[in-house]
C-alpha cells in the first residue's frame, strides 16, 4: 500500500522488532550473571559481568572448541560444495540442450518435496556399512549437492545469461567446461553467494542427522548445546552463555550479509 | 554456422551436427568436429550428473531402502533380521505411544503454522509501506532466523521454566497462577509452538512482502476512489492476489512443521518429550525407537508412515487452498 505510514505502522514494527530481540538478549543476560539471578523475583535490566566466566565453564564441560571448528569445517565445505555442483548442474538445465532435460527437471522439481529427514535410517546403514558414523564425513558427504541448490541456480541462470553469449564462446572455439567457467560462474556470482549464505546457515543450524551420526567427543555446536543441557541439574548461566557463544557466528555472519539474506528470501519467493 | 546467432540455444548441437551427423558416414568428419559433438551431447550430462548421482544415494535409495527395512527384523547393532512382513507396521500402529507422538505433532503443528502465517501476513502488510530506513526494518525482523533451533530451544526452556521461568513470573507478578509449562500437554505445545514462531515469522513476513510488492498499485488506487480503507484493501485486494505465495508457505511449513524435533527435544534435559512423552513428536519416537530401543525395523515403518502422513497433509492443503481460492476467484 503506497502511502505514508503513520505513528501506529511504526509502532507496531518496533514492538515486534523488540519482540525478536528479547529472547537473545534474555540469553545474553542470563548468561551474563551468576546462577542465582534465576531465583530473583525481578529479574536484572542490565547485563551482569560473569558472562566470560560462565562461557569459560561451557567450554570446559563439553568440547565447545571443537565443536566450532567441526561446525564451521562441514558448514564450508558443504555450502561451497552444494554451490559448485548446483551452478554446473543449474546450467546444463538452463542453457544447454540435451536428450531427456525437460524429463529430469521434473524429477528435480519433484525431489523437492521429498524430505530427506525419512531417509534417515538407510543412510545411518550406508555410512556405519562405509565406517564414518563418528566422522564428518558422515555430515559432509550427504549434503554436498541439494535439489533445491539445482534449481534455485537454474532459475536464476536461465535470465542471467544472454544465449548469444554461449553462442559467442562456442563459435570462438571454447567447449562446454571452458564456457561454464568463462561464461556461467561470473554470471552466477550473485545467486551464488546467497546459496552458499543459506547452505551454510542450514548446515550449521542442522540438529537431528548430527544428533545420529556424532559422538559426544566429537559434536557440532548444535550437539554441544545439547550436551550442556543434558543432566538432571540444568545451569542457565552456564547453558545461555554457551547458547549465546553458539550464535555469535551466525550473528556476525547476519550483520555482514543481512541485505543479501533478506535479497535472496525475497527473489526466492518471486520465482519459487 | 553464419546462422548459428539465430537458433535458440536448445538447438546447438543441431547447427554443429549438421555438417556431418545429418547424414549417414558422418565419420568423414575431423576429429576435431567429432570432439565438439561429443562436448555437446555428453559433457551437459556430466554437469548434472553430480546432483543426481548424490540424489540416488542419499535420497532415492534411502527412501526405497526404509521399505525394505520396514518388513524386516532389523536391530541398530545386529543388523538385518528375518523378513517378518507387516509387523512393524502393526506394531507402530497398536502402539498407544504412535497416536501420542501422531496427536502432539498436530497439535504443536496447528498452534505454531496458523499464527505464524497471520501474523506474518500482518507484518508484510506493515513492511509493504513507504518506510523509512525499509532495509534496516526487513533485516532486524530477520534476526530470530540465525538463531538455531537448539538455541532456540535452550532459551525458551528457561523462559517457560516451570519455578523459576521468566514467563510464569510474570504471570505471578500480576497476581495469575503459574503455568506448569513442561507438565501439561497443551501448554508444553503453546511453548514449543512459540519457538518456532518466533524463528520463522519475519522469514515468512519477506516472502509475503515480496509478493506484495508485485500486487498492482493502481488496483488500491482504484479501491480507494470506491471508497474501501485500508484494512478492507488488504483483505480484498492484497490477500487474494497473493494467494499463490500463501500457499507456497503453508505447503512449505507443513512439510517443516510434521518433521518438528530440535525444539521438543531439547525443550527438557531428558529429550524423550516430557515425563508421559506430553510433548514427543513423530521424528522424535521416530528417533527414540531407532536409537534408544534399536529397533530400526519399526523405526523405518514411523518413516514412512510419517511420509505418508505429510503427502496426504501437503495435498489436503493444496486442495482446500484451491477450493477456498476458487470460490473467491468467483466473486471477484
Amino acid at each position: 500500500m503506497n502511502r505514508r505510514p503513520g505513528f501506529l505502522v511504526y509502532g507496531l514494527l518496533t514492538a515486534f522488532v523488540l519482540g525478536s530481540c528479547a529472547p537473545l538478549y534474555w540469553s545474553f543476560l542470563v548468561g551474563s550473571h551468576s546462577r542465582d539471578v534465576l531465583t530473583k523475583r525481578v529479574p536484572p535490566l542490565l547485563p551482569g559481568g560473569h558472562f566470560w566466566d560462565n562461557a569459560q565453564r561451557a567450554f570446559d564441560a563439553v568440547p565447545f572448541w571443537k565443536a566450532l571448528g567441526n561446525s564451521l569445517i562441514v558448514s564450508g565445505t558443504v555450502a561451497t560444495s552444494v554451490v559448485f555442483f548446483s551452478t554446473l548442474a543449474g546450467f546444463a538445465f538452463a542453457k544447454l540442450a540435451f536428450r531427456g532435460r525437460t524429463p529430469l527437471l521434473v524429477f528435480l522439481v519433484a525431489t523437492l518435496a521429498v524430505p530427506t529427514q525419512l531417509g534417515v535410517i538407510p543412510l545411518f546403514i550406508v555410512m556405519a556399512k562405509l565406517g564414518w558414523v563418528g566422522s564428518l564425513w558422515a555430515l559432509i558427504v550427504p549434503g554436498m549437492v541439494t535439489a533445491f541448490g539445482v534449481f534455485f541456480m537454474r532459475q536464476y541462470l536461465v535470465d542471467a545469461i544472454p544465449d548469444e553469449l554461449i553462442d559467442a564462446a562456442r563459435v570462438d572455439g571454447c567447449n562446454l567446461f571452458r564456457t561454464f567457467w568463462n561464461v556461467a560462474v561470473p554470471a552466477a556470482r550473485p545467486a551464488a553467494g546467497i546459496l552458499w549464505l543459506f547452505t551454510f546457515m542450514a548446515t550449521w543450524t542442522d540438529f537431528f542427522w548430527p544428533l545420529i551420526v556424532l559422538p559426544a567427543s566429537n559434536p557440532t555446536v548444535q550437539i554441544a548445546l545439547q550436551q550442556l543441557q543434558s543432566g538432571y541439574y540444568v545451569d542457565y548461566s552456564l547453558v545461555l552463555a554457551g547458547a549465546t557463544v553458539a550464535t555469535v557466528p551466525l550473528l556476525v555472519l547476519f550483520v555482514l550479509t543481512g541485505r543479501q539474506l533478506v535479497a535472496g528470501i525475497m527473489q526466492g519467493a518471486v520465482k519459487g | 554456422m553464419s546462422t548459428k546467432t539465430e537458433q535458440p540455444v536448445g538447438d546447438a548441437s543441431v547447427t554443429v551436427a549438421s555438417p556431418t551427423g545429418g547424414r549417414p558416414g558422418g565419420g568423414r568428419a575431423p576429429w576435431r568436429q567429432r570432439l565438439a559433438l561429443l562436448d555437446v551431447k555428453v559433457t551437459p550430462y556430466v554437469f548434472v550428473s553430480p546432483f543426481f548421482l548424490l540424489f540416488l544415494l542419499v535420497g532415492m535409495f534411502p527412501l526405497a531402502y526404509t521399505a525394505w527395512v520396514s518388513v524386516h527384523d532389523w536391530g541398530l547393532l545386529s543388523g538385518q533380521g528375518d523378513f517378518s512382513g507387516l509387523e512393524n507396521y502393526r506394531r507402530v500402529l497398536e502402539d498407544r505411544y504412535f497416536w501420542n507422538a501422531l496427536r502432539n505433532t498436530f497439535s504443536i503443528f496447528v498452534l505454531s503454522s496458523v499464527p505464524q502465517v497471520l501474523i506474518a501476513l500482518v507484518l508484510a502488510g506493515l513492511l509493504d509501506t513507504q518506510l523509512r530506513g525499509r532495509t534496516l526494518w526487513r533485516m532486524s525482523i530477520l534476526i530470530p532466523f540465525v538463531v538455531a533451533p537448539a538455541a532456540v530451544a535452550l532459551i525458551f526452556g528457561n523462559v517457560f521454566g516451570d519455578r523459576y521461568g521468566l514467563v510464569n513470573e510474570a504471570l505471578q507478578g500480576i497476581g495469575l497462577d503459574p503455568i506448569r509449562w513442561h507438565v501439561d500437554a497443551l501448554a508444553s505445545h503453546v511453548a514449543i509452538a512459540s519457538m518456532v514462531n518466533w524463528r520463522w515469522t519475519g522469514y515468512n513476513a519477506l516472502i509475503f512482502l515480496a509478493a506484495m510488492q508485485a500486487v498492482p498499485r493502481d488496483l488500491y488506487e482504484s479501491a480507494a476512489l470506491d471508497g474501501a480503507g485500508r484494512v478492507r484493501q488488504f483483505l480484498s485486494i492484497t490477500i487474494p492476489t497473493i494467494r499463490p505465495t500463501l500457499i507456497f508457505v503453508v505447503i512449505t511449513s507443513t512439510i517443516g512443521g510434521l518433521q518438528i524435533f530440535a525444539e521438543p527435544r531439547l525443550f527438557d534435559t531428558q529429550g524423550l518429550g516430557g515425563s508421559d512423552r506430553q510433548y514427543q513428536t513423530l521424528t522424535m519416537y521416530l528417533w527414540e525407537l531407532g536409537w534408544r530401543v534399536r529397533d530400526l525395523g519399526m523405526a523405518s515403518a514411523v518413516a514412512w508412515l510419517l511420509f505418508l502422513i505429510i503427502v496426504l497433509f501437503a495435498g489436503f492443503n493444496l486442495w482446500v487452498s484451491r477450493r477456498t481460492g476458487a470460490l473467491r476467484g468467483g466473486a471477484r
